[in-house]
């Protein structure tokens, strides 16, 4: 089987989302169609020959031809997000390869109704989730629950709000765990389980999940749909970060 | 999953990435133990394709079967009396962290062996587990001393996020194929891709080959 190759990609575009995060577009000699939810891997390589590689969700539509978008969080001491964050210019040349993974992806297909739970920057896969339902006119009922420590901190926020208006069913939902700016109607505390309730009600009993975020996050939203009543195969989780233990 | 990439897009190797120098490198000794592409971490992140389960110890059993004369299964009081050993192993996984020196105590997986009588023709293993996950692997990858079943981690008993109460530990392999929540080993004479080998991970996974993904 031929393997999935290394290739030199030209950042076209690098947007900052929020104070933490940034957005870098990608072009590819050598691009391929991916599947909403899939990551790529970044390689960077010093003159002594050290190399460094993280994976990257990507948060482009697959109906984006010849770019990638990876949405990167600053990490701190983070050695490869802190580069991303601090030295590239539109036009650096960086290492890629990709698309990657099988499993925590989403495409029509698969169907619905879609619960979206996203954590921080785990919202990133879902976003690619997001805009192909968009790109192929989907209408199949989606709910998006979005944690983020402040309003600031809400990646992608416009386009959500925007995404959320256009009439084809996808109702989105916040919660700002740290702090909330005058006049906030959305949620404010981590997710539990009547705040899935009232998020996942709706969907009935046989929504299917996905999940992505910080560790804690997911082990609380995984076994609260779990406690409603939703299959663990029809939960698909995405985690990072350390476990706090 | 095939692969079709244009040969202009391959990489040369004398490419550096301009401007970046990476962190201070790790004392010799200790950076020879971290497979190319790896980066070492002192956290233990947790990664599982869906929720952590609830696993029931008196609904649990550990099996070997497949090509083995007689089928063998454990229950947990009777697995907790096989004799157990201390394992130091490093531990890698696909998504690029490594640890150094994690602490297990379990049982070999030559200790459970040694209770079957192998036909000869069992080349390949299937690891099942209590919520439908499945990973595959040689024989040879898991016999003697290099694999174990895992019930305590760094001196507690192993987390259910860790895949608690037992999971396997393949520590030459990425760490995919150690599967959490193990309730059972499945001798074959054929090699079967199990979860993440059908999903775009390669079906071997030696770290030190960087075989991460099909066709790696």
């Amino acid at each position: 089987m031929t393997p999935i190759e290394w290739q030199i990609a030209t950042i076209s575009a690098i947007t900052p989302e929020t104070p933490e995060v940034k957005t870098f577009g990608l072009s590819l000699p050598a691009w391929m169609r991916h599947q909403a939810g899939q990551h790529y891997d970044v390689r960077l390589r010093a003159p002594d020959g050290y190399v460094a590689q993280r994976s990257y969700s990507i948060a482009s539509a697959p109906e984006t031809m010849g770019r990638v978008d990876l949405t990167v969080e600053h990490i701190d001491g983070g050695e490869v997000s802190g580069y991303l964050h601090e030295v590239p210019m539109v036009g650096d040349r960086i290492e890629v390869r990709g698309p990657i993974g099988g499993y925590f992806v989403w495409d029509e297909k698969k169907g619905g109704p879609l619960l979206l739970i996203a954590g921080g920057s785990g919202v990133v896969p879902l976003m690619a989730m997001l805009r192909h339902r968009k790109a192929v006119g989907s209408t199949v009922p989606t709910r998006l629950l979005f944690s983020a420590r402040s309003f600031d901190d809400l990646i992608y926020r416009e386009e959500l709000a925007a995404l959320a208006a256009d009439g084809s069913g996808l109702e989105v939902r916040f919660t700002l765990t740290r702090s909330q700016p005058p006049g906030w109607t959305g949620f404010t505390r981590r997710i539990d389980l009547p705040m899935l309730t009232e998020v996942a009600g709706p969907l009935g009993r046989e929504p299917l999940c996905y999940i992505c975020g910080p560790t804690l996050l997911v082990e609380a939203a995984a076994n609260g749909l779990g406690d409603l009543g939703i299959a663990p195969g029809r939960i698909r989780t995405e985690r990072f970060g350390p476990t706090g233990s | 999953m095939v692969r079709q990439v244009q040969t202009e897009a391959g990489v040369d190797e004398k490419f550096v990435t301009r401007g970046f120098v990476g962190r201070s490198r790790e004392p010799q000794s200790r950076a020879e133990r971290i497979p190319p592409g790896q980066y070492e971490t002192r956290d233990f992140p947790v990664l599982s394709a869906g929720p952590t389960p609830r696993v029931k110890l008196d609904k649990w059993s550990f099996s070997i079967e497949g090509l083995v004369k007689q089928k063998v299964g454990w229950s947990w009081d009777e697995f907790q009396a096989l004799p157990a050993q201390d394992f130091l192993v490093d531990i890698h996984c696909v998504t690029k962290w490594s640890k150094l020196d994690t602490r297990w105590r379990g049982v070999s997986v030559d200790t459970l062996l040694e209770h079957v009588e192998l036909d000869p023709r069992a080349q390949f293993v299937t690891a099942f587990t209590w919520e439908g996950y499945t990973t595959n692997m040689p024989l040879t990858d898991i016999i003697n001393g290099r694999a174990f079943v895992a019930y305590q981690y760094d001196g507690q008993p192993l987390p259910a996020a860790h895949g608690g109460p037992v999971r396997l530990v393949v520590p030459q392999l990425y760490f995919w194929k150690s599967a959490k929540w193990v309730t059972g080993l499945r001798l074959m004479d054929k090699d079967r891709s199990g979860f993440w080998e059908q999903a775009g991970y390669n079906n071997h996974g030696d770290p030190w080959k960087e075989e991460r993904y099909t066709g790696d």
